[in-house]
């Protein structure tokens, strides 16, 4: 049996699309049928939204939140898992996910592992891969005698499923007492005083930069290649450049960018997240290891500091 | 009040890293150690309550790892925390993160602390998963990646935001006592000063093992654990064309590149 449960990701009252990559990782892994699970008081209203190629069936889970809520999500997943006894379950690795899949692997009853990119089906048993060390290692993990996997998975690994179908629609009742409620959502502030989502051109800095000090040099340098500066988030939590110019995962995503030159950033994958699409990532980093180097078409092992010595001076 | 902050010593792998012979792991001669950066904020939250609290209150950090360990505890007193404890034995070799948390809900249990902090991952292998598992397995209320905290020790409940995605947060109510897990940039982590660092040489450091906590052989290491490793390897590397020669000849190429794919 290789029945796979796709639980989707919304918030604010729109689906969140790395639930549509799930979509297709599902169908990808050899799924004999993908169910995809909407759970919330409105998420039923996101059923056109997941009606996507590949889907079999939809199952809405009405809660008493509009919003994620831990509780309640756990809940409805192990009444999902109860009803139609998935051998898969995935979920993005996203922070709700965080905030309550670690819950369902602590129950014992299930095999679980978090931000996995790699998933296969080797006679009947889930293999998935995960990386370890800071990325310099990959890791094979399976489940031994376990009968349903639970997983969170990378973002951005798969394309997202596309065109539609029309699945089956269901609900399905979960109880749960919830032990936290929200009470609003808060915008970020408005763009700094430069909006980097817009830029094609990017130099960005991360902690090699070493301190404060430092950043007018890279910042000198990004206007003598005619870049937007921006940088990793050691950088904004420092306070060392606005928060505006951050990149990645809780900062931004650098929609436009078609060249992106990395200095001193090691490449956290919530890093990445902000930057692994575009098309010409350039590296410069002293650890021929760091896993910015795994997605850069050109890398430079080496000091930022000499580089940018000597790289201005091409400028002038 | 009690505050229970548990903490992780994180790998750092060498440039010419080995992996062990069973497959299964890399060669830990090859690795460096330190605390993982998430802890430190954490830390550093429990702190500034018991300061905001007159100074009233008692910080235990926890960890469970090998006695290389001790080092990050040792520090974690050395910045004001009272206690520490270490759980330490081979049957806990091969634990996964469920286990691991399995052995920090006895901890707190047996602790019975206001509040337990964790970080949001460890930086090393970034599982996300500790504190709320342990969460899970003690049946308290939970918040993950929370980067605002208002907490008054022995209030029912807490305020907390939680960093989402694209710099959004929300803000929601927590009943307590509670498992958190804190997000880097909640605060700024102080240093140990002299005076904490020798203070900290006398601080109490408990070292138990997982059946002083009334643990079974099999809730611990792999028979413990939902998932396994089956092998690691070195991941096959990217297509990054390097650029070589001394820093003034790399830099020239760069400069060709960049005017070239700038259009500038
Ligand atoms: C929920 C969540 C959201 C997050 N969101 C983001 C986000 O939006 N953006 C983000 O960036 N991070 C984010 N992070 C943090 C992320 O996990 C990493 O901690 C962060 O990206 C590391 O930044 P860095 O690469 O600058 O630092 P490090 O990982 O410390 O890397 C510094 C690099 O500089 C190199 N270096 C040092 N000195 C030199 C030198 N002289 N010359 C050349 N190279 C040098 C080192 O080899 C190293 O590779 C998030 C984490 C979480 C949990
Ligand atoms: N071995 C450990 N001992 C104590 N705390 C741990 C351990 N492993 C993880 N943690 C805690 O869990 C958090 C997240 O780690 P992880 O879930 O492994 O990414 C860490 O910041 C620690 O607070």
């Amino acid at each position: 049996m290789s029945d796979i449960l796709v639980i989707a990701e919304h918030r604010q009252g729109e689906l969140r699309p790395v639930s549509l990559e799930l979509i297709a990782a599902a169908k990808e892994a050899g799924a004999s049928s993908v169910t995809v699970a909407l759970i919330g008081a409105n998420a039923a209203d996101l059923t056109g939204a997941v009606s996507v190629e590949g889907v079999d069936e939809i199952v809405t889970v009405p809660t008493a939140s509009a919003n994620f809520q831990p509780d309640e999500w756990k809940a409805a997943v192990e009444a999902l898992i109860a009803a139609r006894s998935p051998s898969l379950v995935m979920l993005p690795h996203s922070v709700d996910s965080w905030g309550f899949a670690p819950a369902l692997g602590a129950t014992g009853n299930y095999g679980f592992a978090t931000d996995v990119f790699g998933i296969a089906n080797e006679g009947g048993e889930w293999v998935v891969t995960r990386a370890m060390y800071k990325e310099k290692v990959h890791a094979e993990i399976d489940f031994p005698g376990k009968s349903t996997v639970v997983v969170t998975v990378r973002g951005g690994t798969w394309k997202p499923a596309e065109g539609s179908s029309s699945p089956a629609v269901s609900s399905l009742d979960a109880s749960a007492t919830a032990n936290s409620s929200h009470v609003e959502f808060i915008e970020p502030p408005a763009t700094g005083d430069v909006d980097i989502t817009q830029a094609e051109f990017m130099l960005s800095i991360g902690r090699g930069i070493a301190e404060e000090d430092n950043v007018e040099q890279f910042s000198e340098l990004a206007d003598a290649v005619g870049a937007t500066l921006g940088c990793s988030r050691p950088i904004a939590d420092s306070g060392w450049l606005p928060k505006s110019r951050q990149v990645g995962q809780s900062g931004k995503v650098v929609a436009a960018c078609k060249l992106y030159l990395a200095l001193g950033i090691s490449g956290s994958v919530q890093h990445q997240a902000g930057m692994k699409h575009v098309d010409n990532i350039i590296a410069v980093n002293t650890d021929p290891e760091a896993s910015i180097f795994s997605i850069a078409r050109y890398g430079i092992v080496g000091d930022i500091f000499e580089i940018a010595d000597e790289l201005v001076t091409h400028f002038e | 009040m009690k505050i229970l902050v548990a903490i992780k010593q994180v790998a750092n792998l060498d440039d010419d890293f080995e992996i062990r012979d069973d497959g299964k792991d890399v060669d830990h001669d090859f690795c460096d150690y330190e605390i993982n950066e998430w802890d430190d904020y954490s830390l550093e939250t429990a702190l500034q309550i018991r300061e905001n609290n007159g100074d009233e209150g008692e910080i235990v950090v926890v960890t469970v790892g090998p006695d290389d360990a001790e080092d990050e505890l040792r520090k974690c007193l050395g910045k004001g925390a009272d206690r520490a404890i270490r759980v330490w034995d081979d049957a806990i070799e091969g634990s996964d993160q469920v286990a691991i948390a399995r052995i920090l809900t006895k901890v707190v249990e047996k602790e019975a602390p206001d509040m337990v902090f964790m970080g949001v991952q460890a930086a090393d292998n970034a599982y996300a998963q500790t504190g709320v598992a342990v969460a899970q397995q003690l049946g308290w209320p939970h918040a993950a990646v929370v980067n605002a905290l208002e907490y008054t020790p022995g209030a029912s409940t807490a305020t907390a935001n939680r960093e989402l995605e694209g710099g959004l947060e929300e803000k929601i109510t927590v009943n307590c006592p509670a498992v958190m897990t804190i997000q880097l940039g909640i605060n700024e982590p102080r240093y140990a000063s002299l005076r904490g660092i020798k203070q900290a040489a006398g601080k109490p450091l408990d070292e138990i093992s997982h059946s002083d906590l009334g643990l079974s052989d099999d809730e611990v290491g792999e028979a413990g654990s939902v998932s396994r490793v089956r092998k690691v390897f070195v991941p096959e590397k990217g297509q990054a064309e390097l650029i070589e020669g001394t820093p003034a000849e790399q830099a020239a190429r760069l400069a060709e590149i960049l005017k070239e794919l700038s259009g500038a």
